[in-house]
C-alpha cells in the first residue's frame, strides 16, 4: 500500500519512518548496528531519522534501496513510503506523492502543536482526495506522556480537518524516539486504549475503483489500425467509474452522440462482455459515430455529466509566478484539453490558516475559489458527486502548475443551443455511408474554414479564391457567404444584434450538415467575435473548425488559426490557407 | 482486480497518453525482461499492434543470443525496429576492454551518446525492412520528442525519483531537483521545442511483478535469464564484457518467481552483475543525469 508521511518540518516525520522500518524488521541486515556504530564513532546521539540518510547513502554501495521511496512490511502487507521525508521538501513533490498514496500519516509535534505546514499539508490531502488520513501526535515523551497535552493537539487538528471535511480515522499519541505506539503499544500512556500506528495502517482498506457508480470513461483515442490490416474501430479509454457491457446504450459528451457497445476488445485476454472502473479498455460501437479524444462516455439512463464553458472551482497553485485573471492557460480534465482564463477570483484562502479574503492573484502554495472560463465546453462532474471526473490540472507554459476541483457548473448562455444539439444528435438518422468512406472517396477530411476580418477587407474574394483553388485540385468544397443565409435560412429572424446568436447557431447547423456530407465548407463572415465562435463550436467539433483572420492583427477579437496581413496577395493567402489545411490533416500531405 | 491487473491497466493508460500526445514517439527496447514486458504492454494498449518504432541501441557487444531473439520477435510480431550505433567510436576502437578507455567512457560513448544521437536523428538509424528481411538506412531523421523507457523505481536509487513523464533538456539532461508535479493521471505532455520527454510506464513495477507478469502472459524472454545447467544465470542483461551472471539454478520463469518470492536475492542488488554501476560510484545517477536509460 503506498502511503505518505507529511507534516511540519522537525515534527519527526523521518523518525517515525525510521522506527517503522526498524521495528518491522524491514532494514537490510546489519544496517541498524552499522548506524549505531557510526553514531558512536562520531560521538553523535543515535537517532532513528539517521536511518533514512543511511539508506540514501546505501545507493553508493549498490544496494537497491531508494532515495525517494522506502519500503516496510507488516504481517499483513507491504508498504511503500512515497516522497520519503528528508529529501528536499517541495510542495510539488508532496503533491505528487500524496496523489498516488492510499493513506497519509500527518505528523504533529505534541509540544509545538499544529503549525503552518501541518495545516497546508492537511489542505492538500483534502484537495487531492487521499482515501485515509491518520494523525500521529509525536514526541509524547517530551510532554511527560500527558493526556491533556495530547487532547489539546488532537482537538485542534480534528477541528482544522473538520473544516476541510476530512475525518481522521485515528489520532495516535506516539514517541518516535522511544518507539512507543508505532509498531507496538507501550505502557507509558495507559490512558490511550486505541491502536498503534501500524495497526491503524493495517486497518485501512486499499482504495478500490468505484464500479457501482455511474459509468464514466474519458475517451483517450479512437483507434483504427488499418495499416496493420485491422478494421476494428476501437474507442479506447480508462474507466473512472461504473460498468459498461455489450448492448449498453452509451452517450458521449459534450456532443451528446449515442451508440451501443458492440464488443469489449482486448489483446491476449479471455473474451469478456463488460468492463468496469479501473480497467484500461476498448469498446467497439454498433453504429459508427464521430467521437474523439476529450469526450466523456456515459451510459444512457444513468445521471449525465455537466457540460459548460464556465465553472466554479477550488484551485491550488504551485507555479512560481501567480495565477492571474487575463492570462491564457490550458485546463486538462480527463482527456479534454482546452484554453482557459480565470474570469474572477472569488476568494483567496491562506492554506496554512484557512482564512479567506479577496485577492487579485493566487500565489504559489495558496488555494482560491475561482470562476474559470473555457474556450469550449467540456464534460465533467461536480467533485462532490464523482471526484475522478470532477478535477483538473492547469497548464501554464508547458508545465502543470496547478490543480483544482469542480464545485459548481455555471451558466454560459449557450445551454439552450447545446441542448438542441444533443437532441439533434440523439434523433440523427445515420446514413449507411460511414464518415471514413466519404473521407476516402473525397481524399479529404471535412472541415469548416471561416474567413473573417475587418469590414473593409475583401474576405469574400479570398474565400472564393480558396474554393476555386481547392476545387481545381479535385477537392469537394463549397463557399457560403453570410448573405446566402440571411434571406433564406434566416429569413424569419431580424438582423439586430440580439439575433446574432441565432444567426450563428443556424450557421453552425448548416456547417454540421456540410461536414456530415464530407465537404470542406468555406464561410466568409465580417468581424467574427469570440462569442460567435463559442456558439459555432456548440454545433461543430473544435478540431473541424479553422479560422482565418484577414487584415490588421490588432483588430482581431479572436485567436485565429491563421493571420493574414493586410498586404498579403491573394496567391500568398491561398498558399498559406492550403498549408494550414494540410497541416491540420484536412488535405493529404 | 489483482495487483498485477492494476499495474497493467495503469501502464496501458500511460502508453495511450503517450501515443495521443507525441507525434515523434518511440520505445526503447533493450531486449531485456523489463522492456520486453513494456513491448507486450504496448501490444495490450493498441490491441495487438505497436504503432511506433522500437529503438534498440546496438553497442555491437551485446550477447549474440540477444540479437537473435530480437530479430526473431521483430519478424514474428511485425515490429518496426530501428537500431542506432556509435559507428565512429567503434571504428576508432574507443571501447572497453579492447581500446584504451574505461568502462564508463565506453558506456558513455556506445550507449549514452549513441542513444542521444539516435534519438535526435544526428546518428544513423537502421530500420528493419520486412519485405527484404534486412536492415536498411531509416529515411526518418526527425528527432523523437517522446521516448518510452522501461525504467522501474525499485531498480536502483536514481530511478526512484523519476516521474511517469519526465522532461529532458535540449542537451538530453535530467534535472532531478526541478521536476514537475504529477497527479490525477495528468502528465507532462507539453514541451518546449528542442526538449523531449521520457515516459516510464513501468515505474511502479518491481522485479518480482515483472517475472510474475511474464509467467501470467507467457511472454517469451531470452534464454540467458535461465540456468542452462552451469548453476548460473543472468539477472540483468547488458554488454558481454561488463555483465556477469549470478549464482542461481532457476531454469524456468516459475523458478525465478520462486527465487524472488522467498527473498533468496533480497540483499543482492538487481544490477550487481553490471560492472559500470560500480564504476559510477555505485549509483547510476551520474550516468542517468547525462541521458543514460
Amino acid at each position: 500500500m503506498p502511503i505518505v508521511v507529511v507534516g511540519h518540518v522537525d515534527h519527526g516525520k523521518s523518525t517515525v519512518v525510521g522506527r517503522l522500518l526498524a521495528d518491522t524488521g524491514s532494514l537490510p541486515d546489519g544496517k541498524l548496528d552499522q548506524v549505531r556504530e557510526l553514531c558512536r564513532r562520531t560521538s553523535k546521539p543515535f537517532e532513528y531519522a539517521f536511518l533514512l540518510d543511511a539508506l540514501r547513502d546505501e545507493r553508493d554501495q549498490g544496494i537497491t534501496i531508494d532515495a525517494a521511496r522506502v519500503f516496510f512490511r507488516s504481517a499483513l502487507r507491504h508498504y511503500v513510503v512515497l516522497d520519503a521525508p528528508g529529501h528536499v521538501e517541495f510542495l510539488r513533490n508532496m503533491v505528487t506523492g500524496a496523489a498516488r498514496a492510499d493513506a497519509a500519516l500527518l505528523v504533529v509535534d505534541a509540544r509545538e502543536g499544529v503549525r503552518e505546514n501541518s495545516r497546508r499539508h492537511a489542505t492538500m490531502l483534502a484537495m487531492l482526495g487521499v482515501s485515509h488520513v491518520a494523525v500521529v501526535v509525536n514526541k509524547m515523551d517530551l510532554v511527560g506522556w500527558s493526556q491533556a497535552a495530547f487532547t489539546a493537539v488532537a482537538d485542534e487538528m480534528r477541528a482544522f480537518l473538520g473544516r476541510l471535511d476530512v475525518v481522521p480515522e485515528a489520532i495516535v499519541p506516539v514517541s518516535g524516539v522511544h518507539g512507543v505506539n508505532l509498531v507496538t503499544r507501550g505502557p507509558e500512556m495507559p490512558w490511550y486504549t486505541g491502536p498503534a500506528v501500524l495497526e491503524v495502517l493495517d486497518g485501512f482498506t486499499a482504495a478500490t475503483p468505484p464500479a457501482d457508480a455511474p459509468f464514466r470513461m474519458p475517451v483517450q483515442d479512437v483507434y483504427r489500425f488499418t495499416r496493420f490490416g485491422d478494421d476494428r474501430r476501437i474507442v479506447a479509454g480508462s474507466i473512472e467509474s461504473g460498468t459498461v457491457g455489450v448492448g449498453d446504450a452509451v452517450v458521449f459528451y459534450p456532443s451528446g452522440k449515442r451508440s451501443r457497445v458492440a464488443s469489449v476488445e482486448a489483446f491476449h485476454a479471455a473474451p469478456r462482455t463488460s468492463a468496469s472502473a479501473g480497467d484500461a479498455t476498448g469498446l467497439t460501437l454498433d453504429e459508427q459515430i464521430y467521437t474523439t479524444r476529450g469526450e466523456l462516455a456515459a451510459r444512457v439512463g444513468e445521471p449525465a455529466p455537466h457540460v459548460s464553458t464556465r465553472l466554479r472551482a477550488s484551485v491550488f497553485w504551485l507555479g512560481r509566478a501567480p495565477l492571474v485573471p487575463g492570462r491564457d492557460y490550458h485546463l486538462r480534465l480527463g482527456t479534454a484539453r482546452v484554453g482557459m482564463r480565470v474570469e474572477h477570483i472569488e476568494q483567496v484562502i491562506d492554506a496554512s490558516t484557512l482564512t479567506a479574503g479577496p485577492g487579485t492573484e493566487v500565489a504559489r502554495n495558496d488555494v482560491a475559489d475561482c470562476v474559470l472560463k473555457l474556450d469550449r465546453a467540456v464534460a465533467f462532474d461536480l467533485h462532490a458527486d464523482r471526484p475522478d471526473t470532477g478535477r483538473f490540472v492547469i497548464v501554464d507554459d508547458y508545465e502543470i502548475r496547478g490543480g483544482g476541483i469542480v464545485r459548481e457548473a455555471l451558466a454560459d448562455g449557450d445551454e439552450a443551443a447545446r441542448e438542441m444539439v444533443r437532441l439533434r444528435n440523439r434523433k440523427w438518422e445515420h446514413s449507411r455511408i460511414a464518415p471514413d468512406q466519404r473521407a476516402a472517396r473525397f481524399g479529404q477530411r471535412p472541415a469548416v474554414v471561416v474567413v473573417t476580418g475587418p469590414r473593409e477587407m475583401d474576405r469574400k474574394g479570398l474565400a472564393k479564391h480558396l474554393e476555386t483553388r481547392l476545387f481545381e485540385a479535385g477537392r469537394a468544397v463549397y463557399f457560403l457567404g453570410m448573405a446566402n443565409m440571411l434571406y433564406g435560412v434566416d429569413a424569419d429572424i431580424d438582423r439586430t444584434l440580439a439575433s446574432r446568436h441565432e444567426h450563428f447557431r443556424r450557421l453552425g447547423e448548416i456547417a454540421h450538415l456540410m461536414l456530415d456530407a464530407g465537404l470542406v465548407l468555406i464561410v466568409s463572415a465580417a468581424e467574427l467575435r469570440a462569442d460567435d465562435l463559442d456558439i459555432l463550436r456548440v454545433s461543430v467539433p473544435d478540431e473541424r473548425l479553422l479560422t482565418v483572420w484577414y487584415g490588421a492583427a490588432d483588430a482581431a477579437e479572436i485567436a485565429a488559426d491563421l493571420a493574414l496581413p493586410d498586404g498579403a496577395s491573394v496567391e500568398e493567402a491561398g498558399g498559406a490557407m492550403t498549408a494550414l489545411l494540410t497541416a491540420r490533416g484536412v488535405l493529404p500531405s | 482486480m489483482t495487483h498485477l491487473d492494476a499495474l497493467e491497466h495503469r501502464s496501458v493508460h500511460i502508453l495511450r497518453e503517450a501515443y495521443a500526445n507525441f507525434r515523434q514517439l518511440c520505445m526503447l527496447w533493450s531486449i531485456g525482461k523489463d522492456s520486453t514486458v513494456l513491448l507486450w504492454l504496448a501490444r495490450k494498449a493498441f490491441f495487438g499492434h505497436v504503432p511506433f518504432p522500437l529503438v534498440h541501441i546496438d553497442t555491437s557487444y551485446k550477447i549474440p543470443e540477444m540479437i537473435a531473439y530480437r530479430d526473431r520477435l521483430v519478424a514474428e510480431w511485425g515490429l518496426n525496429l530501428v537500431y542506432g550505433q556509435h559507428q565512429e567510436a567503434l571504428a576508432a576502437g574507443r571501447t572497453f576492454p579492447l581500446g584504451a578507455v574505461d568502462r564508463l567512457t565506453c558506456c558513455g560513448l556506445l550507449k549514452t551518446e549513441a542513444l542521444a544521437r539516435t534519438l535526435s536523428g544526428e546518428g544513423a538509424r537502421f530500420r528493419f525492412n520486412h519485405a527484404t528481411g534486412a536492415y536498411e538506412r531509416d529515411p526518418n531523421t526527425e528527432a523523437y520528442t517522446g521516448v518510452i523507457v522501461g525504467a522501474r523505481a525499485d531498480e536502483e536509487g536514481s530511478r526512484s525519483k523519476e516521474r511517469y513523464f519526465s522532461p529532458r533538456s535540449t542537451r538530453n539532461q535530467w534535472d532531478v531537483g526541478e521536476q514537475p508535479p504529477e497527479f490525477w493521471q495528468q502528465y507532462k505532455t507539453e514541451f518546449a521545442p528542442g526538449t523531449h520527454v521520457r515516459i516510464h510506464p513501468l515505474l511502479d513495477w518491481t522485479e518480482l511483478n515483472i517475472w510474475q507478469y511474464i509467467a501470467q502472459e507467457s511472454i517469451p524472454v531470452v534464454s540467458l535469464y535461465f540456468d542452462q545447467g552451469q548453476g548460473t544465470r543472468y539477472r540483468s542483461l547488458g554488454c558481454a564484457p561488463c555483465t556477469a551472471p549470478i549464482a542461481s539454478t532457476a531454469r524456468t520463469v516459475e523458478d525465478i518467481v520462486g527465487e524472488l518470492e522467498t527473498g533468496a536475492l533480497a540483499h543482492v542488488a538487481e544490477r550487481s552483475g553490471r560492472a559500470q554501476d560500480a564504476a559510477d560510484g555505485g549509483g547510476l545517477e551520474s550516468l542517468r543525469r547525462g541521458g543514460y536509460m
